[in-house]
């Protein structure tokens, strides 16, 4: 059996557009992945605290705001800090394209704008994941 | 005419028309559609019981004998972004180019009653709106605007007691009494808890506040309308067209249940109450459900409510094309979608209109686009002529027998939010939520899989698409500068008058005083936005929202 992907979609700052969040945490669900979804209002902190306990693949912000410069890095620093440097961290929202070349240059993984289909992020986390997964199923 | 003439002539032109390889149809909402709608479709027609004439008892044809021959809408464009000083320019921008109304755009740690310089509002500063932490901004965001000349409107919620402090005393500052100023206060908590998230405290305490702030401006303030009814958030999210009908006006009887049971006169207070409604891309249905609201709400307010005052049942609104209907392919397309949004919204007799711009999916708009925003706006009013004749497609068969389908269906959610006991109950069962969030979803699925064309996005395509539009990019100083002009307030304000008033702001909230003359007080002695916040939280608690997808 594979291992299904753990992913926690989580809702930074005080940003309360959850649109978006709410429809890839489904649209993931149905596509086979485990999700955690973290609710409104959360701090860096408290993303990168959820990330350890529940043991995720990756994690999915959903910046709306425009606060994308300042935590995207800061959800990366911390799970770095806490020795969780390999969970990845992707996203989408409301990200001109010269802040998503910055980003991603600061290890951010793949971020996603207006118009993206669930399956673009579900072929993105398979492909990104495949050793992985191939790895248990080969157990 | 013959009706059973009709009937036989449809029959036979239904057999030969079903030959035919149509497609079906449906409205963007899921309503099916016949071909072609006639007299058959309104066999219980009463023109004087469900249309009236404008200006007349149901409203359904709008709220003035003249509509807008005597008086456009007001042209009220969103506004907000970094310091109160950025936004006031922008401000007199919009004023010099023919505006005729204030809104203002707040960012999140201001909607959500933090202050600037809050840990938690760090990197959100001034980004989606105009940081406001002060009596002192406030008075810098309308500098050089006398605020006995302008309306103003201010998308504030759970705040909202403060806010709305902060511009009645800005207001004093330049020498303007409250009972000449007009405007609108958004505060509308339901649907907070329902779609746009930005509370504070718990419903009860909310509801509460709410009607504090409902006596204070009947004895006030009264040209001040006290709550914006909101469905726009509620179709954001994702709900359909019969959703946001059907979730806003329950939210606005539940409001005026709230007034009635704490003691007020309904006339006394629902002449006051206004409402906001989203204008999505489906033409006829839009105009259907502007028109289905002031009938429901007509109704409502003197079949249910008993009031007696013609302006109790009058159904005012302001209106915003859909910021989730604009895509950020080809962003220039928007252009054409806002101006069929806000074509929609004038031919369904608004009073107010927001007209988004092409650039939003992507940053708050430049200059450039939102006068671009607004000229569609004047193009409607003075090009086109749709604004002549009152609810010129009054009469049209389609849009009546829409307006009557979707009458049906918000009744329909009124029995089932009934069922679970009003609407508040309703909200901590999460049921509109849920059936949002499965509209929001349906609607994701048919994009997906082609049931559903989105211009530019899954048809029509350009290949290798670069962005060619420029941006407004937020100066990062904003917060630091922010941080210092409140650290500066916060040392040269009187210290102890300060404890004194939010002492006895928390002493009222606990007790049943009027909270609104202290959160005045409080205000004018330069307490800040998340002071006054704090000290009701402590005798208020916080709301929580259990996560759900």
């Amino acid at each position: 059996m594979a291992k299904r992907l753990r992913i926690l979609v989580a809702k930074p700052g005080l940003d309360g557009h959850d649109r978006g969040a709410k429809i890839v945490a489904r649209g993931l669900r149905d596509a086979g992945f485990e999700v955690i979804y973290t609710g409104l209002h959360q701090t860096p902190e408290m993303i990168a605290e959820a990330a350890l306990q529940e043991d995720v693949d990756a994690v999915g912000l959903s910046i709306l705001s425009g606060a994308h410069m300042t935590l995207f890095p800061d959800v990366v620093r911390l799970l770095g800090e806490k020795g969780a440097g390999d969970i990845l961290v992707f996203g989408g929202g409301i990200i001109p394209d010269e802040d998503k070349q910055t980003l991603e240059g600061l290890g951010v993984g793949r971020l996603f704008g207006p118009g993206t289909e669930i399956r673009e992020i579900v072929e993105y986390l398979r492909d990104r994941f495949s050793d992985r997964v191939a790895e248990e199923t080969g157990d | 005419m013959d009706d059973s003439q009709l009937k036989r002539r449809f029959a036979e032109w239904e057999q030969e028309y079903s030959k035919r390889p149509a497609r079906a149809c449906e409205t963007l909402s899921g309503v099916s559609l016949k071909p072609v709608y006639t007299p058959l479709d309104l066999p219980d027609a009463d023109y004087l019981r469900d249309l009236g004439l404008p200006g007349q008892y149901p409203f359904t044809r709008g709220i003035h004998p003249d509509m807008y021959r005597g008086r456009l809408w007001t042209m009220r464009q969103f506004a907000g972004f970094g310091s109160a000083r950025d936004t006031n320019a922008r401000y007199k921008f919009l004023l010099g180019h023919g505006e005729t109304g204030l809104s203002v755009a707040f960012d999140f740690p201001t909607l959500y009653g933090r202050d600037s310089d809050d840990a938690r509002a760090r990197g959100e500063v001034g980004k989606c709106g105009v940081a406001i932490s002060s009596l002192d901004d406030m008075a810098t965001l309308f500098e050089g605007i006398p605020l006995d000349k302008v309306s103003t409107s201010m998308t504030i919620n759970g705040p909202a007691a403060v806010i709305w402090a902060f511009y009645i005393a800005a207001a004093e500052l330049q020498g303007v009494k409250p009972e000449v100023l007009r405007g609108t206060i958004q505060n509308d908590i339901l649907k907070e808890y329902i779609a746009q998230k930005s509370w504070l405290f718990p419903p009860e305490p909310s509801m509460r506040v709410i009607t504090d702030i409902m006596r204070f401006a009947s004895e006030q303030v009264p040209r001040w309308n006290t709550i914006s009814i909101s469905g726009y958030h509620i179709r954001e999210a994702g709900s359909t067209a019969a959703q946001e009908l059907a979730f806003t006006l329950k939210d606005g009887l539940t409001y005026v249940e709230a007034g009635i049971a704490a003691g007020l006169d309904v006339d006394g207070f629902a002449p006051r109450l206004s409402y906001f409604f989203n204008s999505h891309l489906d033409f006829f249905e839009e105009v259907a459900k502007f028109r289905a609201a002031r009938r429901i709400w007509a109704r409502e307010m003197r079949e249910t409510f008993k009031a007696k005052d013609p302006r109790s049942w009058l159904l005012r609104f302001h209106t915003q094309t859909a910021g989730c209907s604009l895509t950020a392919q080809q962003p220039e397309n928007n252009i054409a979608r806002t101006g069929f949004q806000a074509l929609a919204a004038v031919l369904g007799g608004t009073q107010s209109l927001h007209t988004n711009s092409m650039d939003e999916t992507w940053a708050l708009p430049t200059e450039k686009a939102v006068l671009i925003a607004l000229r569609t706006q004047q193009l409607i009013a003075e090009e086109t002529g749709a604004a002549s004749v009152a609810d010129p497609l009054g009469g049209s068969w389609y849009v009546e027998a829409l307006t009557d389908e979707l009458e049906r269906q918000a009744r329909e959610y009124f029995r089932k939010i009934d069922a679970l006991g009003g609407m508040v109950r309703a909200i901590e069962h999460g049921f509109p939520q849920r059936e949002i969030a499965d509209a929001s979803y349906r609607h994701q699925r048919a994009v997906e899989e082609g049931r559903r064309t989105v211009v530019g996005v899954n048809r029509y395509q350009l290949e290798g698409e670069k962005l060619e539009i420029p941006l407004l990019r937020i100066d990062p100083e904003v917060e630091k500068s922010q941080c210092e002009r409140l650290s500066e307030l916060r040392r040269r304000r009187d210290g102890a008058r300060v404890e004194q008033v939010l002492t006895d702001l928390r002493e009222a909230c606990a007790g049943t005083d009027n909270v609104m003359p202290l959160v005045l007080d409080a205000a004018r002695a330069r307490a800040t936005l998340g002071e006054i916040c704090q000290a009701m939280k402590d005798v208020f608690g916080e709301y929580v929202e259990p996560p759900m997808f």
